[in-house]
């Protein structure tokens, strides 16, 4: 016996999302981002997300739509720099940025997901990164304190998953795509194909399924 | 002379057979093109990968490099998490970083992130690859489009990261910290010491051993 297919429609997304979330999101320049999801959220109308994820993509890629259209109120990520939209609503105050260290990034939704408070990381010591934050000396050598992140909902890209939401990955997609995974009250794998239960090799299968509430299926182009 | 190429092509002659290296976005990624015989390094790609290669034949879906553009990937590659990636990046295990810059000082400090006011794209991973990288190179043109200094007794912009940088690569010259203390090493061809000084605002040493670079090749000098 095996159990229920996790797999939604479109129109079940909807009461995963409201105003002033927190949204984690898997993709780097949008490769991996779960486009269908993202579609999904700005048909919604949800505004003041909080996005967390590497980057925001260009202005109508991955994320980057989201930004264009007003729905976010504060973005956590590494880099901004290929979508202007999000350079100037953050010089023009509509926006708050937090600029973090793409591996320190990585390391805070890693902690979220996995019981730790923090991690402690030399990256970022003596820059504009240190300002507000507490260092710590272990055996004599200074690190500063990141904090774990943690989301209401995740929104993940994977290539293949069972029923139980098993993920593997395409290529270079992967990315920030299983820590997000772990890190949210929610999590949502859009995925471009659900396989039988037992043809994904378990020992091929990066996220474990339990980490994934719910499968959305890309639609075909 | 091309100056990029001419800074790419001495950049390569410092790369060791089998050394993990990870190419910033652009200068940097001419590095390979302009490798010794017999050298063979394996790219770090941040999004993910070790293995970056050029990208021939078709695009695969999913495959791109740390700037968002299709690529390849050599036999024998490994994709992972971006946790990975900076594990790997911050452990130690990239032997080393070629980097643009904006500014670097004679403290070994690197500013190549953003310009306070103007432009503020984000460190992305930079910061981690300097922090973590066994060897820094920054690459880049010795100054700013209207002549000035980039090399500095102290950077004025906000820090990738503080004493940091292992060498620093030029269309003029080449530095290393050596001990601590920025050093001139190399002079590109026919560029004096004198030039060099003249258009570096850092106090630094010329090594004993000082010379001009040797064996570039004529498609570099002429390209």
């Amino acid at each position: 016996m095996s159990a229920p297919c996790k797999q939604i429609t479109p129109p079940q997304l909807r009461p995963h999302f409201h105003d002033g979330m927190s949204i984690m999101f898997g993709g780097f320049m949008g490769i991996g981002t779960p486009d269908g999801i993202v579609q999904a959220l700005l048909e919604s109308g949800v505004k003041d997300l909080t996005l967390i994820g590497n980057d925001t993509a260009l202005v109508d890629t991955g994320v980057g739509v989201l930004v264009a259209n007003h729905r976010v109120k504060k973005v956590i990520a590494s880099h901004i720099g290929t979508n202007p939209e999000t350079g100037r609503q953050m010089i023009e105050g509509e926006l708050e940025v937090e600029l973090v260290p793409q591996g320190t990034l990585a390391e805070r939704i890693r902690c979220g997901g996995s019981g730790l408070g923090a991690v402690l990381t030399r990256t970022g010591l003596g820059t504009p990164v240190e300002e507000g934050k507490a260092r710590l000396a272990v055996d004599g050598v200074d690190y500063l304190v990141e904090p774990a992140l943690h989301a209401d909902l995740a929104i993940i890209k994977a290539h293949r998953a069972d029923g139980q939401g098993n993920l593997v990955y395409q290529r270079a997609a992967r990315n920030f795509n299983p820590l997000a995974a772990m890190a949210a009250d929610y999590v949502i794998a859009e995925v471009d194909e659900i396989m039988a239960a037992g043809v994904l090799d378990p020992e091929l299968v990066v996220t474990p399924g339990i980490l994934v509430d719910a499968l959305l299926l890309t639609k075909e182009h | 002379m091309d100056t990029k190429h001419l800074i790419a092509w001495r950049v390569a002659q410092d790369m060791r057979d089998g050394d993990v290296v990870n190419l910033g976005i652009g200068l940097p990624t001419l590095v390979p093109n302009h490798l010794p015989e017999g050298i063979t390094l394996t790219l770090q790609s941040e999004n993910g990968f070790l293995g970056l290669a050029p990208l021939t034949g078709e695009a695969l879906p999913g495959l791109v490099n740390a700037g968002g553009q299709p690529c390849g990937m050599v036999p024998g590659g490994a994709f992972f998490d971006s946790a990975m990636s900076f594990a790997i990046i911050r452990g130690g295990h990239v032997d080393v970083t070629v980097l643009g810059g904006l500014q670097v000082d004679q403290e070994g400090n690197l500013a190549n992130w953003m310009v306070p006011g103007k432009m503020v794209p984000g460190m992305g991973g930079a910061m981690d690859l300097v922090s973590g990288a066994r060897t820094v190179i920054v690459a880049m043109e010795h100054c700013t489009r209207d002549g000035g200094s980039k090399i500095l007794k102290r950077c004025s912009l906000p820090l990738t990261a503080a004493g940091k940088v292992t060498a620093i690569i030029t269309e003029l010259a080449v530095f290393r910290f050596l001990g601590g203390v920025l050093t001139l090493t190399e002079t590109a061809p026919g560029v004096t010491v004198e030039t060099v000084r003249a258009r570096t605002e850092a106090d630094f040493t010329v090594s004993p051993a000082c010379h001009e670079m040797a064996g570039l090749p004529t498609e570099v000098r002429h390209g």
